[in-house]
């Protein structure tokens, strides 16, 4: 699996990103500027990391939305190469017109920074292969604007079509407001565009793939991408 | 010539910054405060005297990176 890591100024995840690819594919990913016009050749993933591109200015990830490289990646993406964003990648995506709605600024007004349990709803994604439908797992979150937001329309469409992949929930698994920290509609945590090829998720999977730093939750979804890559060749 | 674009959120859209302004005012003792929802603002200067030009580059501004015409909503005023 070839993957790509955009950085923008501002990212600061993305080092993290590249180890915990590196840790499952076997192979070193590149890391492309966002001034670049184009992505390297052969890639199979592009991932967009998380941090405060652009210092959150205007609006989190509304100006690296509008970079130079990101019209590489909308390409890509348009002849469905798969796309991970992540965090302040996800707020990216959303400016960019990959994925639908919005991420606010959490309800309670806090930055959060803690481990959280996500519910994975579907199994049958490239993103999620690696996981049971239906399995909890525990991820970190740090982030102030994870709260997402859609009208009412998109909502619908999201649960109807089967895109959301991934809900805040309580360790059981249960969906409850209070193990909802940021007061994202439904609990979205994750969700996937209608082609299925681009994933945009608050949590931090990447922080949590190394038995020596606690859990390793997050190895699932890199496990996951590289099986899907590995078949798919 | 001046311009100025003023950014709010779309009604429905829920403002917890707002809210927690309000409570500020509240705890203040400003009086009669119903609600408060924040907005922003963007004073543009803009070359030349083209008037219609202006309006439409604004417009495009406003539309391309000052609003997320998802949630919010975009006022131009040309002087």
């Amino acid at each position: 699996m070839k993957s790509a890591v955009i950085v923008f100024p501002g990212i600061n995840r993305e080092r993290d990103m590249a180890r915990a690819l590196r840790l499952a594919s076997g192979r070193e990913p590149a890391m492309v500027w966002h001034a670049d016009t184009a992505l390297p050749a052969g890639t199979d993933l592009v991932v967009i990391p998380g941090g405060f591109s652009y210092g959150d200015y205007l609006r989190c990830g509304a100006i690296a939305a509008r970079a130079p490289v990101m019209d590489a990646v909308r390409a890509f993406a348009g002849k469905g190469g798969l796309v991970l964003a992540i965090c302040n990648g996800f707020q990216i995506a959303c400016e960019a017109g990959l994925l639908p709605g919005v991420l606010m600024r959490n309800a309670q007004l806090r930055f959060i920074c803690r481990e959280v349990y996500l519910r994975v709803e579907r199994s049958d994604t490239p993103f999620t292969r690696g996981y049971n439908a239906g399995q909890v797992i525990c991820v970190p979150v740090a982030h102030g604007e994870g709260n997402y937001i859609a009208d009412g329309e998109t909502i619908a469409r999201l649960e109807g079509q089967g895109r959301v992949l991934f809900r805040y929930s309580s360790p059981d698994g249960i969906i409850d407001p209070n193990w909802n920290h940021n007061g994202a509609m439904n609990g979205i945590a994750g969700i996937i565009n209608e082609r299925g090829n681009v994933l945009g998720m608050m949590p931090h999977p990447e922080n949590q793939v190394e038995a020596s730093l606690g859990k390793t939750d997050g190895r699932g979804l890199f496990a996951g991408l590289v099986d899907h890559f590995e078949l798919a060749a | 010539m001046k311009a100025r674009v003023t950014v709010t959120l779309k009604s429905g859209i829920l403002d917890p910054q707002g809210k927690a302004i309000e409570g500020a005012l509240r705890s203040l003792g400003v009086a009669g405060v119903a609600s408060v929802r924040q907005g922003k603002v963007f004073d543009i200067e803009i070359e030349g005297a083209d008037r219609g030009g202006a309006e439409a580059a604004l417009k495009n501004a406003a539309e391309k990176l000052l609003a997320n015409t998802v949630i919010e909503n975009y006022r131009i005023e040309v002087t």
